[in-house]
C-alpha cells in the first residue's frame, strides 16, 4: 500500500516533536527543563506550515481511511493554533507548579496528534483510534497535580466516564459493522441507504456511536464529568479539554454523522436538536449559580456545546438536504474557530490571575481593572464575545448558526432559534456579572498588581486582537470556511 | 465637498470618534485635564466635519442618498459596507455629533465619581460611533452592528458612573435591549432569505417590497418590532428606561434620551415600514393603541414621581408615544411628525437631563419635596432655564416640542394605507386620548415647575450658597436652548430637509 507522506506530514512532525520533548526532558536538568516548551512550540509551528501547504488539495491515503481535504485542513489549523496558544499559557504555570514538564508536554502533543487524525478519518476504526489518542493522554494530564486530592478525583471521574463512553461507542460501532459489513464511512452510508425498511437496532447502534461523541463534547445529559474535571485539572489542561478536545469531538461527530449516517439524518437530526436545547439551557441555568470562575467557564462551555449542536439538529435527508447540511457544517466549523479564540483567551486570563494569587472565585476578580488593565480588557472582550456582543467574533458565530437555520425555515428550526436567542440573553447575565466585578467592584486591599509573563500576555493580546478583528472582518475566516464541504464527498 | 463623490467625509466623520477613543486610551491617566480637553478637541473636529457635510449636502436632492460608500465587506454572506445619507439621516446624524460635543464640554467640569475621564470619554466616543453609524448604515447587517455597538459602552457608563442602583439598572438595560435585538436579527435573516436577492441593502429591499406572504410579513415584522419597540421604548416594553435614566450619569442620560431612543424610531421608519409594508399595515392599529397607552400612562406616572430625573425619564415614554403615533398613522404627515418629534425630543429632553444633572450637583438630591421650591429665587437664571425647557417639553406652540405632537395627532386623524376605511373610528379615538395626554403632560410639567421653582426656598437651602448657571454650563447648553426656539419658530429647518426623503419612503409603502 502506497502511503502519501505529504498528507500526514503535520502528524509526523508533531510525533517527532513529542519524542524530542521527551528526550530533551531527560537531558535537561533543573530550571532548564522549562525549555522543552519552546521546543514544542517550534514543532507546532512546523506542523502549521506543513498543514497550510495542504490547503486546496485533496489527498487520500491508507486506502480510503484517511482523507486530507479543506475541511480537515481547517480543523487541523484550528487544533494547531489552539496548541500554540495553550503552550503559551502553559509555560510559566507548568514551570512554577513543579509538574513533570517533559511528560506534560509529551502528553499534550500526543493528545493533539489524535485531534489531527480526527477530521481526516473516514473509517470507524480510524475514528476510534483518533478519539482514544485524544482521550488517554488527557486522563493523565488531568491528574497531574498528583498531591492534590481534588485533581486526582477529577482525573478518576474523567477516566471512568471516558472509558464508559468509549465502550458504548465501540459497542455501537461493532453493531454498525455487523449490519453494514464495512467500517468505511462512505460504505456505511451506501449500505444504510440500501435498506428499504428502517431497522430499529441499526438506529439504536447509530445512537450509541453518537452518544460516545456526546460525552466528548459534554452534551447534556453526558456532561456531568466536565465541570468537576475542569476545576480539578490544571487550568491549561482545562482549556485544552474545553476547547481543543471538544472541537475534536465535534469534528468526529460531523464526519460520522454527515458522511456515514447521513441517510438516517431524519432520525438523529431531531434527537441532536433536542440535545442541543437541553445542553444550552441546562448549561446556562447552572452557570448562573457558579461562584468559581473555572466552573462558570465550564458550564458556559457546556452551553456553548449546545449552540454548536444546533446545526446538527437541522440535518436532514432528501433532495434539498445537501444545501442545508452544507450550511450546517459551515456554521459548526465557524463557531468552533470563534469559540477556540475566545475561550482559550478566557482561560488564559484565569491562569494569569490564579498563578499569582491562587484565587479563582469570581469575587477575587474584583478590581482586576486596577491590578492589570490588560487582563481586565482581555477578560471583558472574551466574555462579551462568548456572549455574542457586536464587534467580537462571537456575534458572527451566533449569526452563522441562525443563518444555517434560515436557509430553509422549518418549525423545528424556529424553535431552535428561539432557544438560542433566549439562552444568549441568559448567558449574558453571568458573563456581565464577571465583567461588572472586574471593572466596577473595588479590589480587595493587599492584592498585588498582576504582571503576567511575556508569553501569556502575548497569547492574551493576540487572541484579543483576533476576537476583535474577526468581529469586524469575519470574512477572514468565512472566506475559507464557506468553501469546505464534506457532504459532497459523502 | 461634492456630496456625490465625497463618501470619505462621512466615513471619516463616523470613525473619527472611534480613532479618538483609541488615542485617548494611550494617554497616561495622570493627565486628567489634558484628557478632558482632548475629548472636546476630538468631538469638536468631528462636529466641524459634520457641519461641513451638512453645509455641502445637496438639499435639492434630499430624497436621494449622498456621501455614499459601498464596498464589499463580508463576501460569504453578501454583506456590504454601505454608508449614505439622505434627508432623514442628516438631522439625526447632526444631532448625534452636536450632543456628544456638548457632553464632552460638560465633562470638562462635571464627572461623577469615580472620575476616570479617560475611560469615560473613550466609552462616550465609542458610543458616538455606534449611534451615528446607525443613522447612516444602509446595509441591514452593518446597521445591526452599529445598533448593537451602543449597548456595551452604555452598559459601562451606567454601571461605573451611575447612581446607587447602577448594578441593577445597567444589567437590566443591557439584557432587555439585547433580548429585543436578537429577535430583530432573526427577522433580518428571514427577510434576507425570503427576498432571495442576496442583498442586505436597505434601499434595494425597500424597492423590492412587498415580498413574501402576509404570514411571513407578519412574523418578520413582529421580530423587527420587538427589537425597535424595546429601544424606543413603546409601552409595555419601557420598564428598563426609568431605571437606566435615573441611574445613568448626566451625560449618559442625555445621550440615552437624545440619541439612543431615536435609533428605535428611526429603525421603524427606515427598515420596518418600507421593507415590510404589509406587516406594518397589519400592526399599525396595534402600534397606535400602544403609543397612546404610552402617552397617557407616561403622563400618569409622571404625576406620581417624586424624583425629578425619574419624572423626566417617564416623560420620555409619553413623548416617544407621540412619535409612535405618528408612525402608526402610516402617511407622509405622520412620518414627518415622528421624525420631527424625534429631533425635538432629543434636544429638549437632552437639555432637561442636563438641567436635572446640574440640579443634583447643587442640591445633592433630586427629590422634589426636599428641594421644596424657590429655585427662581435661589438661582434665578437656572430657574428661568428650567421653566423654559419644561414648557418646551409640554408642547407650547412656538417652541420645538409643539410641532411633533401636533402634527402626529393631525396625521393620525386620516391614516394612510387604507387604514382610514377599516380603522377610522379607532384612530379618531386614539387622537382624542392623545389630546387628553397632552393636557396631562402640561399638568405634570406645570406642577413640577410650581413645586421646584416657585415659592420661597425652604429653610434648609435658605442660607446655602447655590451657584447659578456656570460658564461651562452656558457653553454646553446654549446651542440646545437656541435650537429649541429656532425649531419652534422655523420647523421647516427639519421638515424641509426631510420632505423629499419622506415622500420617497412613503412611496415604498405603496400609500
Amino acid at each position: 500500500m502506497q502511503i502519501d507522506f505529504i498528507a500526514i506530514l503535520p502528524e509526523i512532525i508533531l510525533t517527532v516533536t513529542a519524542l524530542l520533548v521527551l528526550a530533551a526532558d531527560l537531558a535537561l536538568r533543573g530550571d532548564a527543563k522549562q525549555f522543552v516548551n519552546p521546543l514544542a512550540a517550534l514543532g507546532t509551528v512546523g506542523a502549521i506550515v506543513a498543514t497550510v501547504t495542504l490547503w486546496g488539495s485533496e489527498r487520500v491515503t491508507f486506502g480510503t481511511m484517511y482523507v486530507v481535504d479543506d475541511f480537515a485542513v481547517l480543523f487541523k489549523l484550528l487544533f494547531l493554533g489552539t496548541l500554540l496558544a495553550i503552550l503559551g499559557i502553559s509555560w510559566r504555570y507548568v514551570a512554577e507548579n513543579r509538574f513533570f514538564q517533559g511528560e506534560y508536554y509529551f502528553l499534550l502533543l500526543t493528545s493533539f496528534i489524535g485531534m489531527l487524525l480526527m477530521p481526516s478519518s473516514r473509517d470507524l476504526i480510524m475514528l476510534f483510534i483518533a478519539l482514544e489518542t485524544v482521550s488517554v493522554p488527557a486522563f493523565v494530564m488531568v491528574g497531574m497535580r498528583k498531591r492534590d486530592l481534588y485533581s486526582s478525583e477529577s482525573a478518576l471521574k474523567f477516566f471512568l466516564l471516558g472509558v464508559l463512553s468509549a465502550a458504548l461507542m465501540l459497542f455501537g460501532m461493532s453493531m454498525v459493522y455487523g449490519f453494514t459489513g464495512t467500517t468505511d464511512l462512505v460504505g456505511i452510508a451506501a449500505a444504510i441507504s440500501g435498506e428499504t425498511a428502517s431497522v430499529p437496532l441499526l438506529l439504536g447502534s447509530v445512537m450509541l456511536v453518537l452518544v460516545g461523541f456526546g460525552f466528548k463534547i459534554s452534551a447534556v445529559p453526558f456532561h456531568f464529568w466536565a465541570p468537576d474535571t475542569y476545576s480539578g485539572a490544571p487550568i491549561p489542561v482545562a482549556a485544552m479539554l474545553a476547547v481543543a478536545s471538544k472541537a475534536a469531538g465535534f469534528a468526529g461527530l460531523a464526519v460520522v454523522a454527515f458522511i456515514a449516517f447521513e441517510p438516517v439524518a431524519d432520525v438523529w437530526g431531531p434527537i441532536l436538536g433536542v440535545l442541543a436545547v437541553l445542553t444550552m439551557s441546562v448549561g446556562n441555568l447552572i452557570a448562573l449559580q457558579q461562584r468559581d470562575l473555572i466552573r462558570l467557564l465550564a458550564y458556559s462551555s457546556v452551553a456553548q456545546a449546545g449552540y454548536i449542536l444546533i446545526p446538527f439538529g437541522l440535518a436532514r435527508t432528501g433532495p434539498e438536504a445537501a444545501v442545508v447540511n452544507a450550511a450546517a457544517i459551515e456554521a459548526v466549523v465557524f463557531y468552533l474557530i470563534a469559540y477556540a479564540v475566545m475561550n482559550v483567551g478566557a482561560f488564559g486570563v484565569a491562569i494569569a490571575v490564579e498563578r499569582r494569587t491562587g484565587l479563582r472565585s469570581i469575587a477575587d476578580y474584583a478590581g482586576l481593572s486596577a491590578r492589570s488593565p490588560l487582563l481586565a480588557m482581555g477578560m471583558t472582550v472574551f466574555l462579551l464575545s462568548l456572549g455574542g456582543a457586536p464587534l467580537t467574533v462571537g456575534l458572527w458565530a451566533k449569526f452563522a448558526i441562525i443563518e444555517a437555520i434560515a436557509v430553509d425555515i422549518t418549525l423545528f428550526g424556529i424553535v431552535l432559534a428561539a432557544f438560542l436567542v433566549v439562552n444568549s440573553v441568559i448567558a449574558f447575565f453571568y458573563y456581565l456579572k464577571v465583567v461588572r466585578t472586574v471593572w466596577m467592584d473595588e479590589a480587595p486591599a493587599g492584592l498585588p498588581k498582576l504582571q503576567p509573563g511575556f508569553n501569556l500576555s502575548a497569547v492574551v493580546v493576540v487572541l484579543m486582537v483576533g476576537t476583535l478583528v474577526l468581529g469586524v472582518l469575519p470574512g477572514l475566516v468565512t472566506d475559507f470556511s464557506s468553501v469546505i464541504s464534506i457532504v459532497a464527498a459523502g | 465637498m461634492d456630496p456625490n463623490t465625497a463618501g470619505w467625509a462621512l466615513v471619516v466623520a463616523l470613525f473619527l470618534p472611534l480613532v479618538g477613543a483609541g488615542a485617548l486610551t494611550l494617554m497616561p491617566s495622570s493627565m486628567d485635564r489634558e484628557i478632558r480637553r482632548a475629548g472636546v478637541a476630538i468631538t469638536a473636529v468631528g462636529f466641524a466635519l459634520v457641519v461641513a457635510i451638512t453645509a455641502s449636502f445637496d438639499y435639492s436632492r434630499a430624497g436621494e442618498l449622498q456621501f455614499t460608500t459601498d464596498v464589499p465587506w463580508i463576501t460569504a454572506i453578501d454583506a456590504r459596507f454601505s454608508l449614505g445619507m439622505d434627508g432623514i439621516s442628516l438631522p439625526l446624524f447632526f444631532l448625534t455629533s452636536l450632543l456628544t460635543l456638548l457632553c464632552a464640554i460638560y465633562t470638562t467640569k462635571h464627572l461623577p465619581s469615580p472620575g476616570k475621564p479617560k475611560a469615560f470619554l473613550s466609552l462616550m466616543l465609542l458610543l458616538q460611533t455606534g449611534m451615528a453609524g446607525t443613522f447612516v448604515a444602509f446595509d441591514l447587517i452593518l446597521f445591526f452592528i452599529f445598533f448593537e455597538l451602543t449597548l456595551v459602552p452604555m452598559f459601562f457608563m451606567i454601571g461605573m458612573w451611575g447612581g446607587p442602583r447602577r448594578d441593577y439598572a445597567s444589567v437590566k438595560f443591557f439584557l432587555y435591549t439585547l433580548f429585543g435585538s436578537v429577535f430583530m436579527l432573526v427577522a433580518f435573516l428571514a427577510i434576507y432569505f425570503q427576498a432571495g436577492a442576496n442583498t442586505w441593502s436597505i434601499m434595494e429591499l425597500s424597492t423590492m417590497a412587498p415580498f413574501g406572504s402576509t404570514t411571513f410579513q407578519t412574523w418578520a415584522f413582529l421580530g423587527v418590532f420587538l427589537g425597535f419597540a424595546i429601544k424606543v421604548p413603546v409601552w409595555p416594553f419601557h420598564t428598563w428606561l426609568p431605571d437606566a435614566h435615573t441611574e445613568a450619569p448626566t451625560v449618559g442620560s442625555v445621550l440615552l434620551a437624545g440619541v439612543l431612543l431615536k435609533m428605535g424610531t428611526y429603525g421603524f421608519i427606515r427598515i420596518a415600514l418600507p421593507i415590510l409594508p404589509d406587516g406594518a399595515a397589519r400592526f399599525a392599529p396595534m402600534i397606535g393603541v400602544l403609543a397612546v397607552i404610552g402617552i397617557v400612562y407616561g403622563a400618569l406616572c409622571c404625576l406620581a414621581q417624586t424624583d425629578v430625573k425619574r419624572l423626566i425619564a417617564f416623560s420620555s415614554v409619553g413623548h416617544m408615544g407621540f412619535v409612535m403615533l405618528g408612525i402608526a398613522a402610516m402617511n407622509e404627515a405622520g412620518i414627518q411628525a415622528a421624525l420631527f418629534g424625534n429631533i425635538a425630543h432629543g434636544i429638549i429632553t437632552g437639555m432637561l437631563f442636563f438641567l436635572a444633572g446640574s440640579m443634583h450637583e447643587r442640591y445633592h438630591t433630586r427629590e422634589i419635596a426636599v428641594i421644596g421650591g424657590g429655585m427662581l429665587k435661589k438661582m434665578p437664571v437656572y430657574g428661568v432655564l428650567f421653566t423654559y425647557v419644561a414648557i418646551a417639553s409640554l408642547g407650547l406652540p412656538g417652541l420645538a416640542g409643539f410641532w411633533g405632537e401636533f402634527a402626529a395627532m393631525w396625521a393620525a386623524i386620516s391614516p394612510g394605507l387604507g387604514l382610514a376605511d377599516s380603522y377610522g373610528g379607532l384612530y379618531l379615538g386614539l387622537v382624542v386620548f392623545a389630546a387628553i395626554g397632552t393636557v396631562l403632560t402640561a399638568g405634570y410639567f406645570l406642577w413640577l415647575i410650581q413645586r421646584v421653582n416657585l415659592g420661597e426656598p425652604p429653610e434648609r437651602w435658605a442660607d446655602e450658597p447655590l451657584a447659578d448657571v456656570q460658564a461651562i454650563e452656558w457653553v454646553s447648553w446654549l446651542p440646545l436652548l437656541a435650537l429649541i426656539l429656532a425649531l419652534g419658530i422655523f420647523p421647516r429647518l427639519v421638515f424641509g430637509v426631510q420632505d423629499a426623503a419622506v415622500t420617497n419612503l412613503v412611496g415604498f409603502l405603496g400609500g
